[in-house]
This record gives C-alpha cells, sequence and structure tokens, in this order.
C-alpha cells in the first residue's frame, strides 16, 4: 500500500500532456518586465533607475525586510523605465523594464553544468546565499526560502520533505526538472540539510511518475540519508500539511506550522534553485514553466527567463488556440484566471493552462442536495457546505468555529458538488472576514 | 480569441451533478421492482406508475402555478419519491389513495420545506405514514405474492410474515410457535412473503446497495448500522428468551428493513451530514424499529423510526463534527 494522507482527497484527470517534453531554453525577449512583488511579504525596492546598463545576475531590487526577497536582472541590457503594469494578479503594480542587449551574464556566476558535489559553505553562509539570490518557495507559494530554512529558537527541525508530488493536473515543470537535473537536486537536498541541521530528508513524488521514481531512487542509493516515498495519487497531496501528513504521519496543529511536528517542506525546483545559488553563485532569475491545455499545439516546459512576456511562451507553444476561452497562471485546481496573456512570467508562475471555451465557464448553481460529498474530499475535515453557509449569512463567529482558517484552498469541494455550488467562492469571502476580525482582537 | 473568462478557482468540475445521483439511486430500484413486478403483476404496474406520475405531476403544478419557478421534475428526485412511496405501499391500494399518498409526499413532505435538499423527513414516508393512520384497513391488506397476476383490486390478502408475529402477541401466544408459518429465510431473502409492493426481496435491495455504494452515491454507514443494530438487538432478546422473541434473522429479512435502510434512512437531505453522525443516525433507527415491532402496537415499525430520526438529524449535525485535520495530538515536541 502505498501512502498518502488521511483526510479527504480527490482524483481528478492528469491531462499531463507536457510529460516526457524535454526543457527547452527559452530565446531571451527582446524587453522584460519584472514586477518587484513576486513573493510573500514586503515589495522589494527598486536600485536601478531608468538608464542603468545591467547583466545577467544584477541585483536590481533589494530585499525590503526579513520576509522579502531580492530581484535579480534575467537579462542584460539598460533599465528602460521602472513603472506600474498590470502583473498576473490584474492590478497595476510597479515593474522594472529593462530592453534587452545581448546576453551577458555577471563574471561571478559559474556557467559550467559540471556537478560540484562538495558543500563547502556553513549552515549561516548557506541561509545567507539563499537570501541574497532571491529564492522563493517555486512550487506557486513563493514564500521567501531563506526564512523557512531559519528554524525559530526553541524549535527543532527532525526532517526535511521535498515537495515533488506535483499534484495540480496539467503541471509537470517539476517532474521534468528531476528527470534532467536529478544530480543537481540531489546536491540541493544536502545543502538544506545542513542549513537546516537534520540526518534525515524525505522526497515524495506521486507514483502517476513512475521514470522519476525510478530515476531519483536510483540517484539516492548514494545518498543514505535521503529516501524517496513514492505516494499514491491524490489531490491535494502537494499541499504542506497533506504532504508532511502522507510522508510522515504527523499532522500540524491548526493555525501552526510545519516545524511544530519538527518538519520543514521545500520544493524540488527551490531545491534546485538552492544548489545553484550556494555552489554555482547563480541568483534565481530564470525558472521552468509548463505551458499546455487541450488546444495547445505544442505543450512544452520552457526554461524561461523571469520577466518574458507570458505571450512569448504562448507563440514558442504553438499558439493561442482559437477556441481560447481562459487562461490559468498554474493549475486547474488552485491556479488564477489570467485578464490577459500581456503580463510578464515571475519567481511563482509554475505553468500556464490554456483551457477551451466549453470548459471556461461554470455550471449554473442548484439547490443543496445534502450529499455530503463535499465533506468526504475536504482534506482539512471541514464541513464545506456549512461554511458556505454560515458566510453566506454573515454569521462570522460561527464560522470561526466551524474552524473556517483552517481551510487550504484546495478546491476540492467545488470541484466535488453535483449542484456546481462555488463552494469555495463563500468559503474565501468568509475566510477573509474572519481573518480581520481575528486580527482586531489581537491588537 | 475575444474575451477570457475570469474566475476563482478551482477551473475545473467533476461532471458528478444532481441527476446523475438521482438517476443512479432510480437504476438501483430497478431490480426491487422487477421483483415487485414478478411477485404483484399488474398491481405493482400501476401502483408504481400511478405514485411516479402523480409525484411528477404535483411537484410541477406546485412549482409552476405555487411557487413560480423554473421546475425540477426531471431531475430525478420525484421519481424517486414516487417509486419509494409505491414500494411502501400494498398492490392493490385504490388510485386515489395513491393520489392523495403523492399529494402529502410531494406538497407536505417536499415542496412545503423549499424542495429539493431542504426536507427534514423524508418525504416517501410522510405520504406513506399518513396513509397509514388514514386508511389503516386498506393499508394492511397485502395481496399474496404471485396469487393472481393480472388481476388488480381483487386479490386474496394475507398477513405478513410480521403481522403474524404481532398477532400471536396480541393472542398471547409464544411466537416461537407460529414460526411455521413464516416462510423460510431464503424465501424472505428472494422476496416471496406478503407485504408492500417494493420491500420484499432483500437480495434486490442488496444489489441496488451495492450499485450505489460502486457508484459512490451512498456510504455504507447508514445501511450498517441500520441492519446491524436491529440483528445486534433482536439478538440480544432472543439470547435473553428464545421463546418469548423471535430471532434475529428473521427480523432482518422480513418487512421492510432492507428497504428503508438502503434507500429510505440514506435520503440525502434527512440523513446527517458527517459519516459518524450517520452511524448513530442508523443505530437510533435499528432500536427504534426493533422496539416498535416487540414492544409496539404495529407490527412494523422501520417508518416510524426513520421520521422519528430525521427529527434528530439537526441536531446529530451540530454536535457531531468530522474528524478535523490536525486533531491527532503531534509527535513531535
Amino acid at each position: 500500500m502505498l501512502k498518502t494522507f488521511s483526510l479527504g482527497g480527490i482524483h481528478p484527470p492528469e491531462n499531463k500532456f507536457s510529460a516526457g517534453k524535454k526543457i527547452e531554453a527559452l530565446p531571451v525577449p527582446s524587453q522584460v518586465a519584472i514586477p518587484v512583488s513576486q513573493h510573500i511579504g514586503a515589495p522589494a525596492k527598486p536600485i536601478v533607475k531608468k538608464g542603468d546598463a545591467v547583466k545577467v545576475g544584477t541585483l536590481i531590487a533589494e530585499s525590503a525586510g526579513f520576509v522579502s526577497a531580492n530581484i535579480h536582472s534575467p537579462v542584460s541590457g539598460t533599465v528602460f523605465k521602472v513603472d506600474d503594469i498590470v502583473d498576473a494578479s490584474g492590478y497595476r503594480k510597479p515593474a522594472i523594464i529593462i530592453n534587452v542587449d545581448g546576453d551577458e551574464w555577471e563574471e561571478n556566476i559559474d556557467r559550467s553544468t559540471e556537478l560540484k558535489k562538495d558543500i563547502t559553505a556553513t549552515p549561516e553562509e548557506i541561509v545567507k546565499a539563499v537570501a541574497n539570490a532571491g529564492i522563493v518557495g517555486l512550487g506557486g507559494a513563493t514564500f521567501p526560502s531563506h526564512v523557512k530554512l531559519s528554524v525559530p529558537p526553541g524549535k527543532t527541525c527532525e526532517v526535511l520533505i521535498l515537495n515533488a508530488v506535483e499534484c495540480e493536473p496539467y503541471l509537470t515543470a517539476d517532474h521534468q526538472l528531476m528527470m534532467e537535473k536529478g544530480e543537481e537536486i540531489m546536491v540541493g537536498t544536502q545543502i538544506i540539510m545542513k542549513a537546516l541541521k537534520v540526518d534525515k530528508a524525505v522526497i515524495g513524488i506521486e507514483n502517476n511518475k513512475p521514470d522519476a521514481i525510478k530515476h531519483m531512487e536510483s540517484l539516492a542509493s548514494s545518498y543514505p540519508e535521503i529516501t524517496i516515498e513514492p505516494l499514491k495519487v491524490q489531490y491535494p497531496q502537494g499541499g504542506e500539511k497533506q504532504l508532511i501528513d502522507a510522508c510522515i504521519k504527523r499532522q500540524i496543529p491548526s493555525g501552526k506550522l510545519p516545524i511544530e511536528v519538527g518538519a520543514v517542506v521545500q520544493n524540488v525546483g527551490t531545491t534546485l534553485a538552492v544548489y545553484e545559488a550556494v555552489q554555482k553563485n547563480k541568483p534565481l532569475f530564470e525558472r521552468v514553466v509548463t505551458i499546455t491545455g487541450k488546444s495547445v499545439s505544442k505543450p512544452s516546459n520552457f526554461l524561461t527567463r523571469i520577466g518574458t512576456p507570458l505571450n512569448n511562451l504562448i507563440d514558442a507553444a504553438g499558439g493561442l488556440p482559437e477556441d481560447t476561452g481562459k487562461v490559468i497562471g498554474g493549475g486547474p485546481m488552485m491556479g488564477k484566471a489570467l485578464v490577459s496573456t500581456d503580463i510578464p512570467i515571475t519567481k511563482g508562475s509554475s505553468g500556464v493552462l490554456i483551457m477551451p471555451n466549453e470548459e471556461a465557464k461554470r455550471k449554473p448553481m442548484q439547490n443543496c442536495i445534502k450529499c455530503s460529498k463535499c465533506i468526504t474530499v475536504c482534506p482539512m475535515g471541514l464541513e464545506p457546505y456549512l461554511l458556505m453557509t454560515v458566510s453566506d449569512k454573515q454569521v462570522w463567529d460561527r464560522a470561526e468555529e466551524e474552524n473556517i482558517m483552517d481551510c487550504i484552498e484546495c478546491g476540492s469541494c467545488s470541484y466535488t458538488c453535483p449542484s456546481s455550488r462555488p463552494l469555495l467562492d463563500y468559503i474565501r469571502l468568509g475566510k477573509g472576514k474572519v481573518g480581520q476580525i481575528m486580527r482586531s482582537r489581537t491588537k | 480569441m475575444s474575451t477570457l473568462t475570469i474566475s476563482p478557482s478551482p477551473h475545473v468540475h467533476s461532471g458528478d451533478s444532481v441527476k446523475k445521483n438521482m438517476y443512479g439511486v432510480i437504476l438501483a430500484l430497478i431490480p426491487a421492482l422487477i421483483i415487485s413486478v414478478y411477485n404483484f403483476g399488474l398491481g405493482a404496474i400501476v401502483v408504481t406508475a400511478t405514485a411516479v406520475v402523480s409525484c411528477m405531476l404535483f411537484e410541477h403544478l406546485i412549482q409552476k402555478f405555487l411557487l413560480k419557478q423554473e421546475t425540477t421534475i426531471w431531475d430525478g428526485s420525484a421519481m424517486i419519491t414516487g417509486l419509494l412511496l409505491a414500494f411502501n405501499i400494498p398492490s392493490n391500494l385504490p388510485i386515489f389513495i395513491i393520489i392523495i399518498g403523492a399529494l402529502i409526499s410531494i406538497g407536505v413532505g417536499k415542496m412545503s420545506f423549499g424542495g429539493l435538499g431542504n426536507n427534514p423527513f423524508n418525504p416517501a414516508l410522510v405520504g406513506r405514514v399518513f396513509l397509514l393512520i388514514s386508511y389503516p384497513v386498506q393499508m394492511t391488506s397485502w395481496p399474496i405474492a404471485k396469487a393472481l397476476p393480472f388481476s388488480y383490486t381483487d386479490v386474496t390478502t394475507g398477513a405478513t410474515p410480521l403481522s403474524v408475529m404481532k398477532e400471536a402477541l396480541a393472542n398471547g401466544e409464544l411466537p416461537t410457535n407460529v414460526l411455521h408459518e413464516i416462510p423460510s429465510y431464503r424465501d424472505l431473502f428472494l422476496g416471496l412473503q406478503g407485504g408492500s409492493a417494493g420491500e420484499m426481496a432483500g437480495i434486490a435491495i442488496l444489489l441496488g446497495l451495492g450499485f450505489m455504494l460502486f457508484r459512490k452515491i451512498i456510504t455504507w454507514h447508514i445501511p450498517t448500522a441500520v441492519i446491524g443494530s436491529v440483528f445486534i438487538f433482536t439478538g440480544l432478546l432472543h439470547w435473553i428468551n428464545p421463546l418469548m422473541y423471535a430471532p434475529p434473522m428473521f427480523h432482518v429479512l422480513s418487512g421492510g428493513l432492507f428497504l428503508g435502510a438502503v434507500f429510505m434512512a440514506t435520503d440525502y437531505s434527512s440523513s446527517p451530514m458527517s459519516k459518524k453522525g450517520g452511524l448513530i443516525f442508523g443505530i437510533g433507527i435499528g432500536v427504534l424499529t426493533v422496539a416498535i415491532r416487540v414492544f409496539g402496537a404495529y407490527p412494523e415499525g422501520i417508518s416510524f423510526a426513520i421520521l422519528i430520526m430525521n427529527a434528530f438529524v439537526p441536531l446529530i449535525d451540530k454536535y457531531i463534527k468530522p474528524k478535523r485535520f490536525g486533531e491527532k495530538p503531534a509527535v513531535a515536541k
């Protein structure tokens, strides 16, 4: 029996069209737009101005606090302007726009492909290098990684868990990364283990990627402290809480962080970025982005510079299909519908899903028939039908009592509902309001 | 491409629908319907057709003229109510009584509470119990199985196994003395017993249960709790005094227990939301059924038991919560 998390879960069609497609480097665009807010936390402060010359890897915006991240230029050229642009959120936000000229890298970046296995950096140096490189969680959450590597005083980390689940349908970036950069990920894992001072790491991979499991297992045979954990395919296994439950059978109590149960979770893509930052001195300025969809003629995994216009990716994947009804940043379960294709790729862009018209619209909502399927699938053991009702009726204290803040917004309830009720929409609304009430109480 | 649709996640749906679930239940009821027609011939057909058509018609009329809503009669829910009502009444019941039953089921049991998903009681049982109290004679004269397949009202009637048992008790006889008048367990299981139109054959109902479990329309909790608790409770009584109380297998296989446990108690909107709640609800039904059968005035108690437990559902839902994530104490310090 393969392991999986203990409560709820669904199994949506996987549709991994771009699986097995080699990672291709997307040509450097003629202009990039780099939002200064690509991570959770304070937006970075731009330190370049119009007319400045930059190289690939030049720091262009500085971290504005502990929970914030540096941003480096992904291209060489001149700063065209610092101005507001529409980003993936649909709002106008400040960004640094750079006109590209050639592809000249900062000299201190090691561009060789040779594997560097010896870890000479001390734990403190590792955390510092990760912070300097501007690394954030590349699974999509974009939480600054150096924060996660700094274990709070009084807590100990017992195990590092690597998230290689990629439970979102369609997305294949992490899968392909393991196939092509497995060695680097192993070294990256050791680097993170050193920073966290743990001697055990588990890489959780769902068994719909048997080739990746086999490949990583053969690599892990020379790293006795790293184990590969094949997991039963079940959404949302890539959720931090679910992954920890699946791998080490510990459940994080309500409102607490993974370190409470002695675990730290990092995404495999992030782990590769850590390797490159620490061993190769390469900041985070490019990432693998899956571009896919049922009507997309060339579903692909592109190594993309941050700031590349989404339209360039779409063109490289064979152009925007005729029947496009929705463009989603991320996967179909938790991704955001984009207002336009004229937006830049950022650190958190794990994939772009182009959905045909007939799948873009929701079905009309019907009465709740109390079938309780939303309860059956909820991975947090909540009652989505009830949370929707209390949010609709604005009974906020009851919503709090019913643990509305535990909702991880995985969307399993809305996905399952036979009456097509927008359960998660209402729960989000309730979470926003209840969160506000809770914060005002502690003030 | 002209415009992009914007909506919050998730952007995909399972494709499950109210119709799929409801028509699934209807498919699951087909084996019982076949046995019913095999046993009672024309009577079963007339009763079932009348009940289904009048339930759908009443729902349509109420929605059109009273509630001014779009009609929902094709979602399958009214058809189920009609089928279940038909399965719960004798197959020689006069047509006008069936129509009254359908009106009470749909009008009072379902639409007065807001229609689909809002009924606190099982609509078919509301109708059935109304008829049982209003027309006690017609409602308790059961045609004998396979007596006259081509006639409707003009049939020989006989007692059900449970009423034989009840009469024995009333006459001061020991129930075990009348056991020979009761069909064998095999016959009971195959539906060769008197009773309401669709409740007799355990095997047909179990077939439907298997189908509904496979299609994930219901979970095993409620049926298992009902049948299990009846078996344990009657088993206990039989063990205490085997002369006075019938063996547990008799109670499990006779009457409407299977139909009630599988199709009536599992009605979505009148059963608890959580699985734990479903177990409590099911045990309540089992215990009340036995109490009515053994100590009460009626030979059969499953309808009343379900309706009584329906009333407890809001309370169960309020206090019995599913297991929340993270309740299990963490191992690490």
